[in-house]
């Protein structure tokens, strides 16, 4: 129930990948027959990624995940355009892998727009146009949320970004799979993808450049990647991605749909049988198998201790499991309220997940959230002013 | 991340509950912090005779309220006084670093419900020892 963080790389896509650790273990960048057969097995998996997204295979750069692609277009953008302009405009719901970029990149010099989200957690084309300036260079807005699953309107800032002369990049890291994504209809110039997210490998991911767009070299050294990315290939995990997002593109309606409908019935269930909970972000644009649900008088963590102690893998916008004792960023600018943010809990359906799942989950989660009220004051002192 | 005294002590929490005419009653920590902790102790002849907790927070801090209970039960007030956050913490086999406000949260717990014990039995409250931690923040930078 945790898909979101990562999934189980398919069986298929393991095989896929074996060979090319042990028989076929030739680096891309050699002559002789054996290297040929990697570099050709690299052209396929791009031709694949390229298929799935709508662009061209020379478009498609491969990386270490969502995190450098994301690294690689603030950053190669940014530096690349300086003497054109120092603006970026970004959403205050990013993954961190944006936000702390930008961050860097203020450091640097640059100035970064946070725009701001509505309750849904939607960024309005409004504040996208009066945010534009003559210096800005760059917007990047997510495709989907990776806490709250919100889907913002993709095509409509593309095109607004398009019209203004500004390139437009995409963390499209939580959507690839989930949702039908052409990069040429959407008018989108960078999209940021990573392979585990989709039933592929861990650390292997890639960077969409559409042709003609500016931007730097992020890792240097050797000539791969059209000397747009230093680095020999990781061969085996790029294959695997190569076969993850074909799979992943071919099932897509049927895989979506049926998701839909396991998370439509969880959710169901939640919202019947645990009184004073409430679902955080977009009822309907968001993520097929993403529920974001706040249970009052309880905190998240000590939910997520007995949903594991259950078998079931959750995640919470909870401050007390993050690390920092910060909230979720993106459920403060949402504006759920602190107290309300620290008792949400994240289910991420995926393809494994079936009816009896659904059930055993509500079950668990009903029996959890009644022992945690049971213990706390906030809970006591609401029965006491009820009665 | 939680050593198994911990998982224990929040999975099977001792004196879960409420004391509804204790003798004295702590609370400490807010929601907006994610935790709350309430202590209700029971006193007969300076001896805490019951202890019961109602916490609002993560696992440590479930585990802190659970084990706090069990340390200051049957002691006289003194002795319940100078057990410190250390102490629970160290009863629990260890807390993350991150989490060593949840035992302190613990020590406050008790401290809070002595002194309202000794308030409404016309006492003057004992104060904190010099240095004592009051808050997340003052930990932050020591652990």
């Amino acid at each position: 129930m945790d898909h979101s963080a990562t999934t189980a790389t398919d069986p298929e896509v393991v095989t896929a990948m074996l060979p090319w650790y042990s028989q076929q273990y030739g680096n891309p960048s050699s002559l002789y027959r054996l290297a040929q057969e990697s570099k050709s097995a690299i052209d396929e998996a791009r031709g694949k990624v390229a298929t799935a997204i709508g662009a061209k295979a020379e478009e498609i750069f491969f990386t270490s995940g969502g995190t450098e692609s994301d690294n690689w277009a603030l950053i190669g953008v940014g530096y690349a355009n300086r003497k054109k302009g120092n603006h970026i405009i970004t959403s205050a719901i990013e993954h961190h892998a944006i936000l702390h970029t930008c961050q860097y990149l203020e450091k640097q010099g640059y100035s970064v727009t946070y725009l701001p989200v509505d309750e849904t957690g939607k960024v309005s084309i409004e504040n996208l146009r009066a945010a534009i300036t003559d210096t800005t260079i760059l917007v990047s807005v997510m495709f989907a949320n990776n806490e709250i699953g919100t889907i913002q309107p993709i095509r409509e800032m593309g095109k607004i970004c398009r019209e203004h002369g500004i390139l437009f990049h995409t963390d499209a890291v939580q959507a690839i799979g989930n949702v039908p994504i052409d990069v040429v209809d959407m008018n989108i110039d960078l999209l940021s993808l990573s392979a585990h997210k989709f039933y592929g490998p861990k650390g292997t991911g890639a960077l969409y450049i559409r042709k003609g767009t500016r931007i730097d070299s992020y890792i240097h050294g050797g000539a791969q990647e059209r000397r747009k990315r230093a680095g020999t290939e990781n061969v085996p995990s790029i294959v695997g991605l190569g076969i993850a997002i074909e799979k992943a593109a071919a099932s897509l309606d049927t895989n979506t749909r049926r998701i839909q409908l396991l998370r439509g019935h969880l959710l169901d269930k939640i919202e019947h049988n645990i009184p004073h909970c409430k679902l955080n972000g977009h009822r309907t644009d968001r993520l097929p198998g993403n529920i974001n649900i706040s249970f009052e008088f309880i905190e998240g963590e000590s939910l997520l201790l007995l949903l594991d102690h259950a078998g079931i893998a959750a995640s919470t916008g909870s401050a007390c499991s993050s690390g920092s004792l910060e909230p979720s960023h993106v459920l403060m600018a949402i504006g759920v309220p602190i107290e309300i943010a620290h008792g949400s809990l994240r289910l991420t359906l995926g393809t494994e997940n079936t009816d009896e799942d659904i059930i055993y989950v509500c079950e668990e989660l009903i029996k959890a959230v009644e022992r945690l009220r049971t213990m706390s004051p906030l809970y006591a002192d609401y029965l006491k002013k009820r009665s | 991340m939680y050593s198994e005294k911990v998982m224990d002590h929040f999975m099977n929490p001792r004196n879960q509950g409420e004391i509804t005419d204790a003798d004295g009653v702590g609370e400490v920590g807010n929601p907006t912090c994610g935790d709350i902790m309430r202590i209700f102790i029971t006193v007969k002849e300076n001896v805490i005779t019951d202890v019961k907790f109602q916490t609002f927070g993560c696992g440590a801090a479930v585990a802190s309220s659970s084990m706090a209970t069990e340390l200051i039960k049957g002691k006289s007030l003194e002795d319940a006084w100078e057990i410190s956050n250390k102490a629970v913490a160290e009863a629990l086999e260890g807390l993350p670093p991150i989490k060593m406000h949840c035992s302190v949260l613990a020590e406050e717990g008790i401290h809070a419900a002595i002194n309202d014990y000794r308030k409404k039995q016309g006492l003057p409250p004992w104060e904190e020892k010099a240095g004592h931690h009051h808050g997340h923040d003052d930990l932050k930078s020591e652990e």
